[in-house]
């Protein structure tokens, strides 16, 4: 859409609100949030960026792929899932710190995986966006 | 043990890395680690030989008494450093086999992943474990098979050896879950000792024809032996490691692993001495009568297989020494040979063996291990194919049921495989010059050093058995019989009925080999499995499975969205309306609701909405209506309590609106282009869904068990999980499992919309030439036309 006002506010917008799925997604342990309204936050972040100016110059500035956000999404899920295995438990038995952290609780692989879910989240949403949007 | 396992899954996660940083250098490198496997392994062996056992396990899945558990014993060790040890030569191999191969380090990928997973196979001591590694071992095979993967031939054989051998796996894997519910337990080594509580269960005869299955389709016994010979598409390497040392051994692994559970019975030696000698003799009977050195090789592995098989079902203590020995003996000898065949059609261009002749003078170092190993394979002595030879003799001489039989045919399979051996390894070699189509030389050290190891050795341990006897043979045939035994081996047993024996075999297999032009065709005319062959009732399943899909396939996914609704929608109701409606008690449900007003308002609102949706004339104002529908239920969330619930729902709306809004771009001019009885059928089914929907609802929010739910996960998600948002903990921990399952779900449904939009064929002249490699790529910047998004005002009515 060629909307200067638009373009403008996106370029300040996009940071802020990937900066806000990042809070979203940590603050989910003990808060309203986590990784899959996080994704889903930043997945919008790129949405309105590749409303405002196109697809091409949002996959530009994207460090990594869609769908390689996916991919990485799914091993940081399973890893998470094999570290308690590594540790001599079932699969998937959450590994903690002892630590507690301001916002984030305790360090552990939970937060793994929810990383996971966040970049999985996000890949999906966008792939789809992309591939919906650049068919002729 | 479990680190020497599982390293051969990073290695192989590894492989295309280190094939890319090390170039020619990847081969050497990534072959330390399967010698560091062997190392390993044979360090082991004196302790094995000692009576010891070494077992470890992981938990996997407790609750279901799943664990990731092995266990070292003769018989795992025998196989694990025939896995390793072959597996080190053959990555030495291929390195310079596939040299300048685009998707080598793919190959290094899938062949250390299935040495991994054999290993897997071979020391697992948990039934499902076993079973998954088995399954992964197909897995590999598959994608070996069809590693040249724009040959049709390819793929049609690597879906084929996946269809045999994981339909057998699928049977297996019944009959494993049967004997963990008859003994109660699924630890392979705790149930060695309960073999008489499995005979004597009513289960027994379905259990052992189940695992039979498993077993006869992965190590090709008759009938399922048609899928290896079409294996041999794979490059030769492959064929070398898994379709004669390896993977089809694991039938053979698994019966001698169980025999001490359902063996002994008269079942038992029927089925199993009843398929290992027809499929001896079938192999040996086709072998000699190829062409194509491959398939020469195939034939006579389908053969010994059967060999194998026969002797675990004859089970005798000599039986069991016998198959150890020979399945040694045979990994020697036949790995040398199939990697001669590889290098022989990589030096000469050619692998048929009437196209092949005189190439001593060329290849003499490859020419000495066929030589050596062909000498083997015939049991010539002094090379310990021979010492096998003369154990198998004596098993089936001595064998408690039908000794003279036995015996007959044993030795009429052995002077036909004499026969084989003479076409891949004299043929070749000696004789006049054939033109071949490259001009032949000596293949390069990495392909002369795997076959002429492998020989060397087969010809080593001939003369001093009692090494290989002492750590190898004897531990192994004492895990076969679950007992202590006797076990010599010795080259020279004297004169007797037994080396008579193998004096004709060796006779007549010279007098055929010389009268074969003469012999086979007549034996030809005699094959009738080409014609009414197993082969062909796959066919027949195949084609009639595509069929039934087809079918079932164009009356189900007719193409109108509509239609795929309406058929969820009216299955869903009709199902759950017919449960809810019989099964439960509907009393106490409609109660007095406690409404406030601002709730109705917002249920107000979203009715007005959805009403609006159907009745709107512009599909913008339906998206923004359903938007309103979504923000409604979003603001009910936050009024009972789940702000998650609510983020997400706000979140997904506005995505929603998002795609909707790319879809709608391309959509036709909006009309009304149903019938009025059309619409009435619709209303019909979407009310009644909602009607359903509202009943549930009711119910669930009337059981009382939701508030123990409720302070279950109130209590447990801060003390168990260290968490306080309910919603969050249930999500990764407590449910974590579902929720892997779901982003999988979703990622798979990312890759399809993907595929869907992008991996069409191209329409134009290039639709044939485009290979596939290309089309997956990640489409170039140049590729992606920029395509503002529509404004949403302007194209949409």
């Amino acid at each position: 859409m060629d909307s200067l006002v638009l373009r403008t506010a996106t370029r300040y917008l996009l940071p802020l609100m990937l900066l806000f799925s990042i809070f979203v997604l940590l603050r989910g342990h003990n808060a309203p949030g986590g990784g899959f309204v996080g994704g889903l936050v930043a997945a919008s972040a790129y949405a309105l960026y590749a409303i405002a100016y196109d697809v091409q110059r949002t996959r530009q500035i994207m460090p990594v792929s869609p769908r390689r956000l996916t991919g990485v999404g799914l091993l940081l899920a399973v890893t998470s899932g094999l570290i308690g295995l590594a540790a001599g438990d079932p699969f998937m038995t959450a590994q903690r710190d002892t630590r507690e952290l301001p916002v984030v609780g305790k360090l552990g692989t939970p937060l793994l995986f929810d990383i996971g879910v966040y970049l999985t989240v996000i890949g999906v949403t966008l792939t789809i966006i992309f591939a919906l949007a650049e068919e002729e | 043990m479990t680190a020497a396992i599982l390293s051969g899954f990073v290695l192989a996660a590894l492989a295309p890395w280190v094939r890319k940083v090390a170039r020619g250098w990847a081969g050497w490198l990534l072959a330390l680690g399967p010698l560091a496997i062997v190392a390993y392994f044979t360090a082991q062996a004196p302790h094995i030989a000692d009576g010891e056992t070494l077992s470890a396990s992981l938990n996997w899945i407790p609750s279901l008494g799943v664990d990731l558990a092995f266990y070292l014993d003769g018989l795992s060790l025998v196989f694990a450093i025939i896995i390793s040890g072959i597996g080190t030569l053959i990555v030495l191999y291929a390195s310079a086999y596939l040299a300048g191969d685009a998707l080598e380090g793919h190959f290094y990928l899938y062949l250390l992943f299935f040495m991994a997973s054999m290993l897997g196979v071979v020391l697992a001591n948990n039934l499902i474990t076993l079973f998954v590694f088995w399954e992964l071992t197909s897995i590999s095979s598959y994608l070996l098979i069809g590693f040249k993967h724009d040959k049709a031939t390819s793929r049609a054989a690597a879906l084929q050896a996946l269809l045999v051998t994981g339909s057998g796996g699928l049977a297996m894997l019944a009959g494993l879950v049967l004997i963990g519910q008859v003994t109660g337990s699924s630890t392979i080594s705790d149930l060695l000792s309960q073999g008489d509580t499995v005979r004597a269960s009513g289960l027994y005869v379905p259990i052992l024809l189940l695992v039979l299955l498993g077993a006869f389709a992965k190590s090709a016994q008759v009938p399922f032996h048609f899928w290896l010979p079409n294996a041999m598409e794979a490059p030769t390497p492959v064929s070398a490691y898994l379709h004669s040392a390896t993977m089809v051994q694991a039938g053979v692994y698994l019966l001698a692993r169980l025999s001490p559970v359902l063996g002994g019975t008269d079942e038992w030696r029927v089925l199993v001495i009843g398929a290992g000698a027809a499929t001896m003799l079938t192999g040996a009977y086709l072998a000699w009568l190829q062409t194509d050195l491959k398939r020469i090789l195939a034939y006579s592995t389908i053969s010994t297989l059967g060999m194998l098989v026969l002797l675990v079902g004859i089970g005798t203590p000599l039986a069991a020494k016998a198959a150890v020995t020979v399945l040694i003996a045979h990994a020697l000898y036949k790995g040398a040979l199939f990697l001669v065949a590889g290098s022989l059609d990589h030096e000469t261009g050619t692998r048929d063996v009437t196209q092949l002749g005189g190439l001593w003078h060329a290849l003499p170092f490859t020419g000495l291990a066929a030589l050596l190993a062909a000498a083997s394979m015939a049991g010539l002595p002094p090379l310990f194919g021979f010492i096998a030879k003369e154990v198998f003799y004596k098993a089936a001489y001595e064998a408690p049921d039908l000794p003279a039989l036995l015996t007959t045919l044993v030795v009429t399979s052995s002077v036909l495989l004499v026969v084989a051996a003479g076409l891949v390894a004299i043929k070749p070699f000696f004789g006049a010059r054939v033109p071949t189509p490259k001009p032949p030389h000596e293949a390069p050290l990495r392909m002369v050093l795997g076959p002429l190891t492998l020989a060397t050795l087969g010809a080593a341990f001939g003369f001093v058995p009692g090494l290989l006897t002492e750590y190898a043979i004897k531990p192994a045939t004492e895990a076969i019989l679950a007992a202590p035994a006797q076990v010599e081996l010795v080259l020279w047993p004297g004169l007797n009925v037994i080396l008579l024996l193998s004096l004709l075999t060796v006779t007549l297999g010279a007098g055929v080999y010389a009268a074969r032009a003469r012999l086979s065709p007549p034996a030809r005319r005699l094959d009738v499995g080409a014609r009414v062959g197993p082969a062909l009732g796959y066919q027949k399943l195949l084609d009639g499975t595509l069929w039934l899909a087809d079918w079932q396939t164009s009356i189900l996914q007719n193409g109108y969205l509509r239609y795929y609704l309406i058929t969820i929608v009216a299955t869903t109701v009709g199902l759950m309306g017919y449960a809810t409606l019989t099964r439960v008690a509907l009393g106490g449900v409609l109660r007095q609701p406690d409404i406030r007003l601002y709730e109705a308002l917002i249920v107000a609102v979203i009715l007005a909405a959805t009403l609006a949706v159907t009745q709107v004339r512009s599909r913008l104002a339906a998206v923004a209506a359903l938007g309103t529908v979504g923000y409604g239920i979003a603001l009910l969330y936050i009024l009972f309590g789940a702000p998650d619930l609510a983020m997400t729902q706000f979140a997904i709306e506005t995505l929603t609106v998002v795609l909707f809004v790319l879809v709608l771009y391309r959509l036709p001019r909006f009309a009304t282009l149903t019938s009025r009885a059309a619409r009435r059928r619709d209303a019909l089914i979407a009310l009644s869904a909602g009607a359903l929907m509202t009943l549930l609802v009711l119910i669930v929010t009337a059981d009382p068990s939701r508030t123990r739910l409720t302070s279950y996960f109130a209590y447990n998600s801060a003390t168990l999980a260290k968490g306080r948002n309910i919603v969050n903990v249930i999500l990764v921990d407590f449910r974590g499992l579902d929720t892997l399952g779901e982003i999988t779900v979703l990622s798979v449904a990312a890759a399809g919309v993907f595929a869907l939009l992008k991996l069409r064929p191209p329409r134009k002249e290039e639709a044939t030439s485009a290979p596939l490699a290309e089309a997956e790529a990640q489409p170039s910047p140049e590729e992606v036309k920029p395509v503002s998004l529509p404004a949403m005002d302007a194209t949409v009515d």
